[in-house]
């Protein structure tokens, strides 16, 4: 089959390499349609990532149709639409078994998990796509891929929606969901989001779904402003203002109820590395660097919540703690629970509360990856959203 | 913080791994299932080559004694004898290798209820002896590296074989890639564990 491969820093390519089969009873095999490029797989792209491997397949926001089951899935059958979600959860242990999908303690392997466990304390679920710390499951970015736990993740597709309404099913929807349902919304709030990429797209439709009054979002590229716009968010630009001054005038003085924090570390930090030069050098390092952290607690109204979908990885630095402590904030974060909103946000869809196909800049084919990649990292104001398609004809991107 | 003499360490067993010179590991897992379900489970030992990662076939010879066949590198393997020395059902099982063995080792393994409800805590102990012999020090080695991730490693995939029917892997993803190699991934892990 062709699939996308990482190969280094800036370097992505399209091979053809074996199919992948039924290893595990629950696996199932499905035929890509359409797989996205997330803002995370940049993070791959500068080769931050550590525990890559030249030849990975890359990933993690993908449907397609199912072609083959193993012999213990039940709630599948071949020729079955899913989307599937970009963390892997086995539903049978203790954190599945409360919805904390994300800590799923049995889907990444045994002879991977230790990495991120030394690190962090736990080892983390298995992800696609994205390196063999957690877990090496081949990604997304393919014609075809095998899915662990098929009873579990992927979700059947009803007929009579497009690929393109549902494919942020795998991602960027419930990660934007739960960061705004982490604010616990009352009527009359006002909240503030940090980072207009797709995820915060989605976020300030979220907050409106979930009974917002206003939505204050903060970016500096004006395309991502004006979506945002559309959506019903008011906008401040950073380059133009400062944020905490614009935020306290335009909220009364209060300061916003709640703040989402959609930037977080960027490319710096989600990095073993950084973090053990951090232990090694102790003081001349690689910070992740919380810029949009420190302005959200200094802007939130005492009492709030402070929610963080951003990516952070490392140690922070000069973070106002005691600005957070004075204000009782509540600070929500994590990787999305993704299994506990799939069926509820399909709904959503279905219902035309929400069509999150708006975000998609561009339409290319699987093998148009290596150009989507760089446009994508280049020019993040015209290149919102890229969808690729196996088997789509080529040649639209350099 | 440093433990006084006087107030008795509940982690001791734990200290004791890391002062002791001998290759010792203890490590522990929480698995969702009824207690007497997990010890029955790992008391027919012919189970533990399931999930036990070196383990190339174990052969229960009577109620006591188990014949164990052990991967070795280069496509060899070592075998030794165990016997069972002390078995409270339902709550702990202890071994010994028989004093020929090339590869001399000893443990102990406890089933303890867990906290509401949350089924079986196992809390493993094993030690590898001072090897005799050519073979015996290369598998000696290979154990010794790193008993503890060994023994971690084996505990989550009995977890994962229990809870779910099935051991997660990526061992045999289709692909361009090479195989993430263990050694990388465990000198990862003991690196920053060092480290931190």
């Amino acid at each position: 089959m062709r699939a996308v491969t990482w190969h280094g820093k800036h370097d992505v390519r399209v091979d053809t390499v074996p199919d992948p089969k039924i290893v595990n009873p629950h696996d199932i095999v499905i035929k890509t349609t359409a797989t996205a490029i997330c803002g995370s797989d940049l993070h791959l792209y500068d080769g931050v990532i550590p525990t890559m491997v030249s030849g990975d397949i890359l990933g993690h926001e993908f449907m397609g149709e199912v072609v083959e089951v193993g012999p213990e899935v039940t709630n599948l059958k071949v020729g079955d639409r899913v989307v599937n979600p970009f963390t892997i959860a086995c539903g049978q242990c203790l954190h599945c078994k409360s919805s904390f999908f994300s800590a799923c303690e049995n889907s990444n392997p045994a002879d991977k998990a230790p990495m991120m466990e030394a690190l962090y304390g736990y080892a983390g679920s298995g992800l696609f796509g994205y390196s063999h710390m957690m877990g090496g499951y081949a990604g997304g970015q393919a014609e075809y891929v095998r899915i662990p736990f098929g009873n579990v993740g992927p979700i059947k597709i009803p007929d009579g929606l497009d690929d393109e309404q549902v494919l942020f099913l795998s991602d960027i929807f419930p990660t934007a969901y739960q960061a705004a349902e982490n604010c616990n919304i009352q009527k009359g709030d006002t909240i503030a989001i940090w980072g207009l990429g797709p995820v915060g797209q989605l976020c300030v439709k979220s907050c409106f779904l979930l009974g917002a009054e206003r939505v204050i979002a903060i970016d500096h590229r004006t395309k991502r402003l004006e979506m945002a716009k559309a959506s019903g968010a008011e906008v401040i630009s950073f380059e133009a203002v400062r944020v905490n001054e614009a935020l306290t005038e335009m909220t009364g003085g209060l300061g916003p109820d709640h703040c989402i924090d959609c930037v977080g570390l960027e490319s710096h930090g989600w990095s073993v590395d950084n973090v053990l030069d951090f232990v090694k050098t102790t003081l001349k390092v690689s910070f992740d660097r919380p810029h949009v952290l420190r302005e959200a607690i200094v802007a939130c109204k005492p009492g709030g919540v402070l929610s963080i979908p951003g990516v952070y990885g490392g140690f922070l630095d000069k973070v106002p703690f005691g600005a957070a402590f004075g204000k009782g904030l509540t600070m929500k974060m994590g990787q999305t629970n993704m299994h506990k909103y799939l069926a509820p946000l399909l709904e959503k869809i279905q219902r035309g509360d929400i069509d999150p196909g708006f975000i998609i800049s561009h339409r290319l084919s699987l093998e148009d990856a290596p150009g989507a990649y760089k446009q994508f990292h280049d020019d993040q104001d015209e290149w919102t959203k890229v969808v690729l398609r196996p088997g789509a004809a080529s040649g639209a991107v350099q | 913080m440093i433990s006084s003499d006087t107030v008795p360490d509940d982690a001791r067993k734990h200290k004791a791994d890391r002062d002791s010179s001998d290759a010792m590991a203890v490590r522990a897992v929480t698995i969702g299932k009824p207690r007497e379900e997990v010890f029955a489970f790992f008391r027919d030992f012919a189970n533990l080559a399931r999930f036990m990662e070196n383990i190339e076939r174990i052969d229960v010879q009577d109620d006591q004694h188990s014949h164990w066949v052990v991967k070795a590198p280069a496509g060899q393997s070592v075998e030794w004898d165990s016997t069972l020395t002390e078995e409270e059902p339902g709550r702990l099982l202890s071994w010994e290798t028989e004093p020929d063995a090339e590869v001399q080792n000893h443990g102990r393994v406890e089933f303890k209820d867990a906290p509401g409800g949350r089924g079986c805590e196992i809390h493993a102990t094993i030690v590898y002896d001072a090897p005799a012999g050519a073979l015996g020090k290369l598998i000696a080695t290979l154990f010794q590296k790193e008993p503890g991730q060994q023994a971690k490693r084996d505990l989550r995939r009995l977890k994962m074989l229990l809870e779910t029917g099935e051991i997660a892997t990526t061992e045999y993803e289709a692909g361009a890639a090479p195989r993430y190699k263990k050694s990388d991934a465990s000198d990862e892990a003991k690196a920053a564990e060092t480290r931190l």
